[in-house]
């Protein structure tokens, strides 16, 4: 690998991290190339921990303007308003987190990217959606998974005090190490939507309800054609309803998918910071594993919910 | 719940302090005004955050937290056999013999001065000689140090019956004479003019330091460093300690490190790894981090809404247990035998004819129980304060104290005697039974005394069912877990230090938290040995300063 060393800046920089994973690993981080759509509360603690593991470079997309909403859970956008007029979150985003680690490429991506073609993709070796809607999903989603490069591919959504993170590795390989050992593993990963239609009744019993639950909303949003977030308590009669046919379909237990629990996930657009933390640390260090190649990767759903402290994976594949 | 921003209830302390002496020290501030303490701390993917709150959950200090690792002396002086031993010896004696304090006790020579002889001509080697050359001083130091120690070690025989004998290295088996001179062309480089970037990395041209040096590399190193810190940064010489952020001081240590495990046949190691061991230096990523600090806010609300019965102590883990990697569990209780929290007394085993009370106060009552200020009575004897407001005759007998055998106190001090050590800042008092006892084991208990009591529960109950000792075991009398469900796990065993050992604690399941049932397959030592204590949010945020300043 001549040619290709950590400068003497970046192994001082980097040191501690260094200790943690690796100097192959940092090497690794530092060509990586990675797109985050969707700059919500999540999104930014996520941007700003690869960008402090020192990424090659991070591309933004998030095209709306600047607004109260968006100062909520955004630390990356600065509160004297002045300066923001006519500007995107994106652009402002990118100016603020540029700050945190200046060898770190910031870029600004406009538009709708869930339509454009499926090379757009491929300049990525990773792919974060955040708060998307359904049929934005499974679009980019499959457009990562028409491309030959293997480009990892990530969804996260977080609604009131609980969040969901989902990971696309396609065919994934790594190295773990356990006492000393090296093993070569092999994973393989289902597409968003090949996930999400696995019957509910093939799914374990002591699957995390908060998957049934995100399923519903999001279902929800797409039949009524409404934004991300767009919800408040009024739908709570339309939820539930929407909860028994999809129960019904799946041939579930309504109990799977308490109302209580709805109710919470539906109380608006509101993102609670100190879970925004926790789900974007978490996605960033799957994102950082993934790209190093070490330790294991989550397969394929992480739950988060304040309520009850619990960070859980789930694995949801027809074949798990 | 968590929307809730109802009025604050009282205030509660969030801590994230590097030094576990701090830890302690906020710890028992928070006992005496009785502030809820969140306390929280990260090592690489790991953490954990605990919610302190006096009465209600088990105290910061509980459980007792391990003791800094040492080596005895001799492993270091004569015996090393892991590269840390290196290290401590470069960093700790051949450093400080160097650089340091000359009047600062060294055991430097402890071993090779055997020889009667010896003693005066090995104190003259460290110093240089007026108008000696200063290559020709490293190459004495250097011959010294990897040559004639060894030679002197190897003259014990009993020493090497059952262990490797060393080689002695002399500088003109590893450096032909041509190199000896061209070694160190710092003439020809730019005057420095900050001390702490003279590097000899540098004027040898070394560029990497995750490399590992070979032997004359190292020994070039060894040379080339002592000689700057002659030259260029001669006035510190004398009262130089080791620090991890001075470069020139790192590569001395690593190299003189190296070249001891070359003479001991123990495999070297490059700059970074060496940095690592000597700095004890703290590893630490932003997402755990951002993970922990997120916690920490969680916890926090619920103590400010008082929210008492949903207190979590949440282990941030980096291999999933029972499909988790965020695991809360619910808090302790308060460990009746804690000597902070509770007034059990300690036991301190002792030999009352030889110890002084100098070796209690140092070793004990500050670096065990963490007293900064102490206050030492014997029923209502005092034998030792410090304080501003002390007269000279009081200092006096003080200092006078100190230096007496226990039993030769002015109220002596024997085998069944209750000692009160009491530290008004931190509004804490204990008492400590002594016990004489007449032998102490010099490898095993280099203190020559022995604490125990706040543990004692625990530790009994670990032989009965762990012969290994080593703290692993799976159940524990020292608190009473109520309604152990079903539910109940084992926390991560082995040497996790992040975790508690050897306890079970009850795994929360509530509001509409999925019940989990399996069982709880026993963790056998799966997650990494962690060499330090719970970690710093501090020292790791170094790379984020960004962050620090936009959330202040």
């Amino acid at each position: 690998m001549k040619g290709e060393e950590l400068t003497e800046q970046e192994t001082a920089l980097y040191d501690r991290q260094i200790r943690v994973w690796g100097v192959d690993a940092q090497r690794r981080l530092s060509k990586s190339h990675i797109l985050v759509s969707g700059l919500r509360g999540t999104a930014i603690e996520f941007c700003k921990n690869i960008v402090l593991a020192g990424v090659g470079s991070v591309a933004l997309n998030d095209d709306r303007p600047v607004t109260e909403e968006a100062l909520s859970a955004n630390f990356l956008i600065p509160s004297d308003g002045e300066t923001l007029v006519g500007k995107t979150v994106a652009e402002v985003c990118s100016e603020s987190l540029k700050d945190f680690n200046p060898m770190v490429r910031v870029s600004v991506e406009k538009g709708d990217i869930s339509s454009y073609g499926a090379d757009f993709f491929g300049k990525f070796d990773v792919v974060v959606v955040c708060c998307y809607s359904l049929a934005a999903k499974r679009m980019v989603n499959e457009k990562c998974r028409k491309l030959s490069k293997h480009v990892a591919f990530y969804t996260v959504d977080c609604r009131d005090s609980c969040g969901e993170i989902f990971v696309d590795l396609q065919d994934y390989a790594y190295t773990k190490k356990k006492f000393d050992e090296t093993t070569e593993c092999q994973l393989h990963y289902p597409s968003f939507e090949e996930a999400i239609s696995v019957p509910w009744s093939s799914l374990p019993k002591r699957l995390s309800k908060l998957y049934f639950a995100m399923r519903v909303i999001e279902r929800f949003e797409d039949v009524e054609n409404r934004r991300y977030g767009e919800t408040s308590s009024v739908d709570l009669a339309s939820v539930l309803k929407l909860r028994t046919e999809l129960c019904q379909a799946n041939s579930a237990n309504e109990s799977q998918v308490p109302d209580s629990l709805l109710g919470r996930l539906i109380a608006g657009p509101s993102e609670f910071p100190p879970v925004c933390a926790v789900i974007g640390g978490i996605l960033g260090q799957e994102v950082i594993k993934a790209i190093s190649g070490k330790g294991d990767p989550v397969k394929n759903f992480f739950f988060f919910d304040a309520a009850d402290g619990k960070g859980v994976i789930e694995d949801i594949s027809s074949n798990a | 719940m968590l929307d809730n921003q109802s009025q604050v209830a009282r205030d509660a302390v969030l801590k994230f302090r590097p030094q576990i002496n701090a830890r302690r020290h906020v710890n028992r501030l928070c006992l005496a005004a009785d502030v809820p303490l969140v306390e929280s701390g990260t090592t690489g993917f790991l953490g954990q955050v605990t919610v302190h709150v006096k009465a209600k959950t088990e105290c910061y200090e509980c459980q007792p937290k391990p003791a800094p690792k040492t080596y005895p002396v001799c492993t270091i002086t004569s015996t090393p056999s892991k590269f840390v031993h290196c290290i401590v010896w470069a960093k700790d004696l051949l450093f400080s013999k160097l650089f340091g304090d000359k009047n600062q006790e060294n055991d430097l020579n402890v071993r090779s001065g055997d020889a009667s002889s010896s003693s005066e001509r090995s104190e003259d080697v460290f110093v240089r000689k007026l108008d000696e050359d200063i290559d020709q001083y490293g190459r004495r130091v250097y011959d010294h140090v990897f040559g004639y120690n060894i030679e002197m070690a190897l003259s014990n025989e009993e020493t090497w019956r059952n262990r490797n004998r060393p080689r002695p290295i002399y500088i003109r088996d590893v450096l032909s004479a041509a190199l000896t001179q061209q070694n160190g062309n710092t003439e020809n480089t730019k005057t420095e003019v900050d001390a702490l970037s003279v590097s000899a990395m540098v004027s040898l041209g070394l560029k990497n330091p995750q490399e590992v040096w070979s032997l004359v590399e190292n020994s070039r190193i060894f040379l080339e460093a002592l000689k700057l810190f002659f030259s260029k940064r001669e006035q510190e010489v004398g009262n130089l300690s080791f620090d991890k952020d001075d470069q020139l001081a790192v590569e001395f240590v690593t190299a003189a490190a190296n070249i001891r495990a070359s003479s001991f046949g123990i495999p070297l190691h490059s700059l970074f790894e060496a940095k690592g061991i000597a700095g004890n230096i703290v590893h630490a990523v932003a997402t755990t981090n951002a993970i922990i600090a997120g916690l920490i806010v969680i916890e926090a609300i619920k103590v400010l809404c008082n929210e008492t019965s949903n207190y979590r102590m949440t282990y941030c883990l980096e291999h999933p247990s029972r499909k988790m990697l965020l695991m809360p569990v619910e808090p302790f209780e308060p460990n009746k035998n804690c000597y902070v929290c509770s007034e059990t007394p300690l036991l301190l085993e002792i030999n009352t004819h030889r110890s002084k009370l100098r070796d209690i106060v140092e070793k004990i009552v500050k670096a065990r129980l963490g007293m900064s200020l102490p206050l030492v009575m014997h029923g209502a004897a005092l034998l030792y304060e410090v304080g501003d407001d002390l007269d000279e005759a009081m200092v006096a007998n003080y200092s006078a104290n100190l230096d007496k055998v226990l039993s030769e106190l002015p109220s002596s001090v024997t085998g069944g005697t209750v000692l009160t050590v009491e530290d008004l800042q931190q509004e804490l008092s204990c008492n400590i039974n002594i016990k004489h006892r007449e032998e102490f084991d010099e490898e095993k208990e280099p203190d020559g005394m022995i604490l125990s009591g706040w543990s004692q529960a625990l530790t009994t109950e670990n032989h009965k069912t762990s012969p290994a000792g080593n703290g692993t075991s799976t159940s524990s009398q020292a608190v009473p877990v109520e309604a152990v469900v079903d539910d109940e796990l084992e926390m991560l065993t082995g040497g996790t230090e992040t975790l508690p050992l050897g306890k079970k604690r009850k795994i929360s399941d509530n509001l509409n938290a999925s019940s989990i049932s399996e069982e709880m397959s026993k963790r056998k030592a799966e997650e990494r040995e962690l060499d330090s204590h719970v970690v710093v949010l501090e020292e790791s945020m170094d790379q984020g300063n960004g962050k620090k300043k936009r959330l202040q």
